[in-house]
């Protein structure tokens, strides 16, 4: 361990603005890449069920 | 084919095809999710909480554990993107064409994150957010590239001919890949020289070392799960009329 707190966790050593900027930064973007296909799925999946019923 | 053996030629035949893809990968998909996440968790606390902080820079350096995996990637996936892309364009596999396409996203959020963690970096250590030096330059233009394959790949409606296209261009800018690489070795540069993959002795301590390559495995994995969800996609997409997609998801519902 080499923090002797949370709160000196949270403070990276002064360089908390870039240290958890960059963590949160990279979080968001490979949340984006997993969301996106997911909701592409669906619109997928919905365009083609739609199609089906129309041509019925 | 005498030196592959049977069952390894026909595990390849089978993936090839959309259907058996489709069905191998929603089976694979919770062991890559359990693997990626013992491997980020193990690497951040590694990474985060065990390591000690840096003679020079403090706790700053701890940017490292996602910039430099980061990077790492924003050149693996080209790689992968290209050498896909032109299996493509060689022996017309749809599969190859759709993973070489799905990479694309991928391969460019990791140049972003390597781009801004870099630049997160920098100010603190260099006191500057950006500098038009070689290292940076050509990671920018990797990230054009990646850009570049994307919008090609949209503006073109017939995917197949899309899929030529895009290898192409990514082929013609595999020559950037060594560019990145030994930039910080060919001209005098800001960005600093490798310090892990100087195999004989790297100049980093071990309990820095072990979560930056625990990071670096859990990207590759996340990697191979979001290509693949990417990959599924498009090619459900693409297979839109065929039977298999009809009867997957079509018939249950009438």
């Amino acid at each position: 361990m080499t923090f002797n707190s949370f709160a000196e966790f949270l403070a990276m050593g002064g360089y908390a603005f870039y240290v958890w900027g960059s963590y949160g930064l990279t979080l968001i973007v490979l949340l984006a890449n997993i969301i996106i296909p997911i909701w592409q799925r669906k619109q997928l999946l919905r365009s083609l069920s739609l199609k089906q019923q129309r041509s019925k | 084919m005498f030196l592959i053996p049977d069952a390894v030629v026909r595990f390849f035949h089978r993936m090839a095809s959309p259907p058996h893809f489709y069905a191998f990968t929603e089976k694979l998909m919770p062991w890559l999710v359990t693997i990626f996440v013992l491997l980020t968790a193990a690497g951040l606390y590694g990474g985060l909480v065990l390591a000690p902080p840096d003679y020079q820079q403090g706790d700053s350096y701890r940017i490292i554990y996602i910039h430099v995996p980061s990077a790492w990637m924003s050149l693996f996936i080209y790689m992968v993107m290209a050498a896909a892309g032109g299996i493509g364009l060689v022996w017309r596999i749809k599969l190859a064409e759709v993973v070489a396409i799905s990479s694309a996203p991928i391969g460019a959020s990791f140049t972003f994150i390597a781009l801004v963690t870099g630049s997160l970096w920098g100010k603190p250590m260099w006191g500057t957010w950006w500098v038009w030096d070689a290292r940076l330059t050509s990671e920018l233009i990797l990230l054009f590239l990646y850009l570049g394959v994307i919008g090609l790949y949209g503006a073109i409606d017939d995917k197949r001919v899309a899929s030529k296209a895009i290898a192409i261009l990514a082929l013609v800018g595999v020559v950037n890949i060594p560019i990145i690489h030994y930039s910080v070795e060919w001209w005098n540069t800001l960005h600093q020289g490798p310090t892990v993959t100087k195999m004989d002795k790297p100049s980093i301590h071990v309990t820095m070392l072990v979560p930056l390559l625990l990071m670096a495995l859990s990207f590759k994995m996340y990697y191979v799960i979001a290509m693949l969800q990417r990959a599924r996609v498009e090619l459900l997409q693409r297979e839109r009329n065929a039977q298999w997609v009809k009867n997957r998801f079509l018939e249950k519902q009438s």
